[in-house]
């Protein structure tokens, strides 16, 4: 186990390049404090935080492991997990949740066989609960990565996975 | 601004009281006699170590003005405050607080470790809990045995990161955090990984703080029974420097209470062999680490000379400075020049067949049980130690056996590992390690008699300490320091090439052993580690023999076995090497 | 190019006037609502189309900030036409450009539909008054030139020029404006807090880490009108004696990040920000900073914490932020809609906003109105307001006209009013007084068919998921909370559970570390207070609601029994029947079966 968390060399050698680059161009008086913006842009070049990059980014920044990861399993935005193709995320916000998001987010988990905890064996979603996205108005909301649905009925969201899905076959 | 202008007034309970404008309420009420209950709460402020993050919210009192409840720990008092620390609001509150904390913790008091020395366990006492109305889901994490020296079980956690505050502020070791947040937070390492692997020092400051049972010592005692109970086996036991000035705080005694003539007594009736002694270790260790000195010195060697009898120490410059682990003396510590020596020097002697021998230490200290599971600390394929036992582990045994320690007759350590001189004492302190080595390197370096032994500025609870020796042709400059964020101070600016020193000595624990990890809990008074502390020098000028080389035993052993200091011999059974290990 | 002195703001701005004739202007609403129903696509079109047709001379195509109105958006406006086209879609776009740009006509199937009670459109606006919100829907947030066409700067230039630091303080004192985050603080009082602290690094902090579910406020006034919220803090900065201004937004907000960034670069360029502001000895910049999602770190200590880096976990107060803040430093934290009320106060004057709201609220308060409303979207309301006039005369009423049963006013801090209290005034004070608080201004508004109980759990949940973790009744109270409501809801709970709720919920409200915690409960507490008797049913372990069969008015014709999808009806012919609460799912099936009307909900 100790080897998988030291060991770097199953991640991407040219993101990581990149990664330490930027790690590098922020360093100064107040680099600790630069953690935060390392994640994003980590999570933005390896899709997700897996603990052998966590690991590396502590020895870059010199902190310790554990702070790292302390801070990354407090905010929600940041994954220890890979991540699928598509991630669903429905709007869980008091407007959207009156409006029946429980529903909605039932049938994309029994439609994708994805959770909030594990993505779905075919690799293709993950789904995300988050609070408001703030389209109220549109309630329910879902978005699958950058595109945005709303006012669904549980029913509509079969229409929607099932295009998801057949772009891959 | 005057002294005048920083005084406030406030009121506890009734009673008025002028204090100074940064006090706590807490402090405010214990100088008007009033108690209030605290867990989270530790203050040693001695010493540079206050956890004050008003967490588990068990002090909160009633501040009449605003009505509120504000955690007395945390809060600074305002003029004219008017505080009710037993109001009905703040009675409540903080029943609820901890009858929360109860309904997240295991209820197994009774087999637990810290039975009756638990600080939950107290509070659930004074505050009247006998039924526990809240239930629902608990914490169910795995219990991490690991690491053989330190037991950490997240499910007696109830978070008050006083363990946190010490790997993290003191010893900057930074092997714990809070992950994960909400009901999920749980006090762990990096990834949950276990121990063993990861940095950790093993210095067991989380312990020794642990209001509960979520850290604690791995139970060697058990093992330790098994051997006593074997026939086949020969039991040789050695205590070090700071268990006879703690142990006796487990029977009602003092602290800083001297009890070595107690202690040997009670081990003989646990039914061990042979008693040896870890000064003994110790004054043989200052022979030759004085020896690496001169040696280092004359053949312009690696300088500064770090200690090396500190196990947790050790950890540290493994994991976090990989590249200066040349200059650690190579010297085992006593513990396992001790354990060596059984299994050679005291076999030779006595015709015992080592394979036989089982050598037990009993220490202040959590490391040593990790130091004497090291690779490197085996000669002919035997372990030097076999099992460690802590102060308090001891002190159990005690108990289990029912002997009244305090009724105990006195005894003396066998002959031939048992003599001692008093600089071996102090090695229990902060700044004795490398006061004993000075009284002798002085001598081996200058050919003279040192008259004056008692070197005080290497004494006391700074920190980071000074003090240069006059040698005549040069001057000896010497480094101390203890806790291991004082240590990595002192590494940094070696690793810069901005010191000067020729020899540092480095203790992880405040106040070095005498504040062990393994020693009976203090429970954040810290007065007691200064007792023993002061308990161990006035051993030191008890004796007639104050300079290691001094010690007829450590003469005869040289003369009988080893040659002389540094011989082959003596560099193969004493010494030691350090590998770099990951930072994690 | 760099507007060194007011004079060249004022140069600047009359050029840009000079240069904004058109005779008709779109406003296409480019919030995050609209946009993620593909209004930006339809702006460019718009946009093109106009082009094609060579009318680019005359007529222009803004991309704004949120009109407010969000759910009936994508929302186009046409000026001076005043004409409101909704739900238009990219399909819309050729008819518009034919009927209403070229032919002069309105395009009558997009309009508002006011078919049964009058105008709601109309309504909508009628009571609100857009102090905050001044810019959203009317300027392009994109560009600076359209800012300070409409002003912007102005503020800032007038502060720098005429007034001393403690004369912006004391225009922000006597305005009485308060903290529109949640507490409801004085804001001038919090700014002289931190002049007061001698010290050469200071900061002002915009929180726009909104994290309420339910409120979009600071979003959309980020999204519309950046420039606002710059000039605020560069007034903020030159009234406390910062040089340094930063900006802790929601990491959700890609769109309004993207327009504060760009907002921030175009000042900079301009000499809004940087050294030497406005060619004075001023110099003060802004730097932003993502959050990571954590609803706690709209606490302000919390946040100060994310931003250094750390987990995002308060600390106790004192001290506070004022005097020991972000690096330690003195730092002074205002909400995204405080800020935006700044520059027109310094404009209009103390006098003017003085006048607007309630004896101890003044101004106005945004509300993002959501649930079962027919007007969702963003409201901006004087203080003093009633429920009453929100959920009706701007809202449009509850759809189907459901009779109403509360409103969920502050979000997972707030709490529940009641039918008896929809005429009071909204302002701080009075909400206090009713167990709810102000909060950030989400208004949920609930109709009769809402379980109550479901409605804390739903709150709990929250607040329980979004706990820092560090203080014992915010990590595990809330819990218990969260679980003991479970236990009702499951049917598994008892009448001596009620007691053991209400006296842990009091006592987390009293003992947590930071106002998360201290306002977990409010959602528990409240409703406990006005639908006890929904705890009860549920204690008792009864529904506390469903269908039920008023047995004199049965016919017993079956048709209910025949489309019960879940047969939880029985009953012989000709006799009443009756619904069984455990099986029955409300679909509300039966209802509109029965042709005597003896079915009821209650």
């Amino acid at each position: 186990m100790k080897e998988k968390v030291l060991d770097v060399s199953n991640l991407d050698q040219d993101a990581l390049k990149s990664l330490d680059k930027h790690i590098d161009s922020l360093k100064g008086s107040n680099e600790k404090e630069t953690l935060i913006p390392v994640l994003y842009k980590a999570q933005e070049l390896f899709g997700y935080l897996p603990h052998n990059l966590q690991r590396h980014i502590a020895m870059k920044m010199d902190l310790p492991s554990a702070h790292v990861n302390g801070v990354v399993t407090f905010y929600s935005f940041f994954s220890e997990h890979p991540t699928g193709t598509y991630t669903v995320s429905v709007c869980m916000g008091t407007a959207c949740y009156v409006k029946g998001a429980k529903d909605v987010l039932e049938r994309v988990k029994k439609l994708t066989g994805a959770s909030e905890e594990s993505m779905s064996d075919d690799g293709l979603f993950s789904i995300k609960d988050v609070r408001c996205i703030g389209a109220c108005g549109l309630a329910p909301v879902m978005t699958i990565n950058d595109e945005v649905y709303g006012k669904l009925k549980p029913d509509d969201v079969d229409d929607i996975i099932a295009r998801y899905k057949e772009d891959n076959q | 601004m005057n002294l005048i202008d920083k005084m406030v007034s406030v009121s506890i309970n009734g009673i008025s009281v002028n204090v100074q404008k940064d006090t706590t309420v807490l402090e405010a009420a214990k100088k008007v006699g009033v108690e209030i209950p605290t867990l989270c709460h530790m203050d040693m402020h001695e010493f540079g170590v206050v956890n004050q993050n008003a967490n588990c919210r068990v002090c909160v009192v009633e501040d009449k003005k605003s009505g509120r409840l504000v955690p007395s720990c945390a809060q600074k008092v305002y003029d004219g405050m008017e505080v009710d620390t037993d109001s009905i609001k703040a009675v409540m509150g903080r029943r609820s607080s901890l009858e929360l904390l109860l309904s997240n913790h295991p209820q197994d008091c009774l087999t637990c470790v810290k039975n009756l020395d638990c600080e939950l366990q107290k509070l659930a006492d004074d505050m009247n809990i006998r039924k526990i109305h809240y239930e629902g889901e608990k914490m169910d994490h795995p219990i991490d045995i690991s690491s053989g020296a330190i037991i950490k079980d997240p499910n007696k956690c109830i978070m008050c990161r006083r363990c946190i505050t010490m790997c993290d502020e003191v010893q900057t070791v930074g092997v714990l955090s809070p992950l994960e947040r909400g009901f999920d937070v749980v006090t762990s390492t990096a990834f949950y990984l276990d121990l063993n692997q990861t940095s950790c020092t093993y210095c067991g400051q989380c312990v020794s703080v642990c209001p509960t049972g979520a850290l604690a010592e791995v139970d060697a005692t058990p093992k330790v029974w098994r051997t006593l109970n074997n026939p086949n086996r020969h039991t040789v036991v050695q205590i070090a420097p700071a268990v006879r000035v703690a142990l006796g705080e487990e029977f009602g005694m003092e602290p800083g209470e001297i009890s070595t003539g107690k202690i040997i007594r009670a081990l003989r009736r646990l039914g061990f062999d042979t008693v040896f002694d870890t000064n003994f270790g110790a004054d043989l260790t200052i022979v030759e680490e004085a020896h690496e000195l001169i040696d280092r010195i004359e053949k312009g060697g690696r300088l500064p000379m770090l200690t090396s009898c500190c196990p947790a120490w050790v950890q540290f410059i493994e994991h976090q400075f990989p590249d200066l682990l040349d200059v650690p003396s190579s010297c085992k510590s006593p513990q396992s020049m001790v354990g060596t020596l059984t299994k050679t020097y005291y076999a030779n002697k006595t015709g015992i067949d080592p394979t036989k021998i089982r050598n037990i230490a009993v220490m202040p200290c959590i490391a040593k049980k990790a130091e004497a599971a090291r690779e490197e600390l085996r000669d002919n394929g035997m372990k030097n130690v076999d099992h460690v036992i802590t102060t308090r582990e001891l002190a159990r045994m005690i108990k289990e056996a029912s002997i009244d320690f305090t009724r105990l007759e006195e005894d003396t350590f066998d002959n031939l590992l048992g003599e001692s001189t008093g600089a071996s004492s102090i090695f229990g302190a902060t700044g004795g390690v490398i006061e004993a080595a000075t009284r002798t390197a002085y001598e081996m370096i200058t050919g003279k008699e040192l008259v004056n032994v008692d070197f005080k500025e290497m004494r006391g609870m700074k920190g980071i300490r000074k003090a240069s020796i006059d040698l005549g042709e040069r001057t000896l400059n010497i480094g101390i320091a203890h806790e291991l964020g004082n240590a990595r101070k002192l590494l940094e600016s070696i690793q810069k090439g901005e010191s000067d020193f020729d020899a540092i000595e480095i203790m992880a624990c405040p106040g070095g052993c005498v504040g062990g990890g393994g020693q009976p809990y203090h429970h954040g008074d810290f007065s007691i580690v200064e007792k023993r502390r002061q308990a161990l020098y006035n051993l030191d000028t008890s004796m007639k023999r104050r300079k290691s080389h001094e010690n007829r035993m450590v003469q005869k052993l040289y003369k009988d076995f080893l040659d002389s200091p540094g011989s082959d011999k003596a560099h193969h059974l004493l010494h030691t090497s350090y590998s770099s290990k990951e930072r994690i | 190019m760099k507007i060194d002195s007011r004079k060249a703001l004022k140069f600047y701005k009359d050029k840009i006037n000079a240069n904004n004739q058109y005779t008709l202007t779109l406003y296409v609403c480019a919030g995050t609502s609209c946009v993620s129903s593909k209004s930006v696509e339809i702006a460019d079109r718009l946009k093109a189309e106009i082009d094609k047709k060579g009318l680019s001379v005359e007529m222009n195509v803004v991309k704004t900030g949120c009109f407010g109105f969000c759910g009936q958006g994508p929302i186009i406006e046409i000026e001076p036409d005043k004409v409101t086209y909704v739900q238009v879609t990219v399909d819309d776009v050729e008819d518009i450009v034919k009927t209403h740009l070229m032919n002069r006509e309105i395009v009558e199937r997009l309009t508002y539909d006011m078919t049964d009670e009058g105008d709601y459109e109309m309504a909508f606006y009628k009571k609100q008054k857009r102090i905050a919100l001044r810019h959203c829907g009317a300027i392009d947030p994109e560009s600076l030139e359209d800012a300070i066409a409409h002003g912007g700067y102005e503020a800032l230039a007038y502060a720098l020029y005429d007034l001393t630091p403690d004369e912006v303080i004391g225009i922000i004192k006597d305005s009485g404006l308060r903290g529109r985050g949640g507490g409801g603080f004085p804001t001038g009082l919090k700014w002289q807090f931190t002049k007061a602290v001698e010290d050469e690094e200071k900061y002002v902090i915009c929180n726009a880490d909104e994290g309420d579910p339910g409120a979009f406020m600071d979003r959309s006034i980020c999204e519309g009108d950046p420039h606002a919220i710059i000039e605020a803090m560069a007034i903020n900065g030159y009234a406390t004696g910062a040089k340094n201004g930063l900006i802790y937004i929601r990491a959700e907000y890609t769109l309004a990040t993207k327009r504060l960034l760009k907002a921030l670069k175009d000042a900079r360029d301009a000499g809004f920000l940087g050294n030497n502001v406005f060619g004075t000895d001023f110099s003060f910049d802004i730097e932003l900073k993502a959050g990571a999602g954590a609803f706690v770190c709209g606490e302000e200590t919390a946040l100060i914490h994310s931003m250094e880096g750390l987990r995002g976990e308060p600390t106790v107060k004192p001290p506070f932020p004022s005097e020991s803040g972000f690096r330690g430093k003195p730092s002074n934290v205002n909400n995204v809609e405080t800020y935006a009320n700044i520059p027109i106060i310094l404009v209009k004057g103390a006098e003017w906003f003085n006048k607007i709201g309630t004896e101890k609220s003044k101004g106005t308060k945004v509300f993002a109105l959501a649930g079962n409303v027919r007007n969702i979207g963003l409201v901006e309301v004087p203080m003093g307001t009633t429920f009453r006039e929100i959920i009706y005369d701007i809202g449009g009423g509850i759809p189907d006209d459901i009779p109403f049963k509360g409103v969920q006013i502050g979000g997972p801090s707030g709490g529940v009013i009641t039918e008896e209290y929809l005429d009071t005034p909204i302002d701080y004070d009075s909400l206090k007084e009713v167990g709810a608080m102000m909060g950030s201004g989400g208004m949920i508004i609930m109709d009769e068919k809402t379980d109550m109980v479901e409605i804390a759990k739903f709150y709990l949940d929250f607040t329980q998921d979004e706990s820092c973790g560090k203080c014992t009744p915010c990590r595990i109270g809330t819990k218990r909370l969260h679980e003991m409501l479970e236990k009702l809801t499951n049917m598994e709970g008892s009448p001596e559970d009620l007691e053991l709720l209400e006296e842990l919920a009091l006592n987390v409200q009293n003992t947590s570390l930071c106002g998360l915690g201290q306002s977990a409960p409010n959602p528990v507490l409240s409703t406990l207070r006005f639908f006890r008797n929904e705890y009860e049913a549920y204690a008792n372990r009864e529904k506390p609601h469903g269908y039920r069969v008023i047995e004199e008015e049965c016919i017993g014709c079956t048709k209910c029994k025949r489309v019960c999808p879940v047969d939880a009806i029985s009953g012989e012919v000709k006799k009443p029947h009756s619904i069984d609460q455990s099986i029955c799912i409300e679909c509300g099936a039966c209802i509109e079966a029965c042709p005597k009307g003896a079915i009821v909900y209650e």
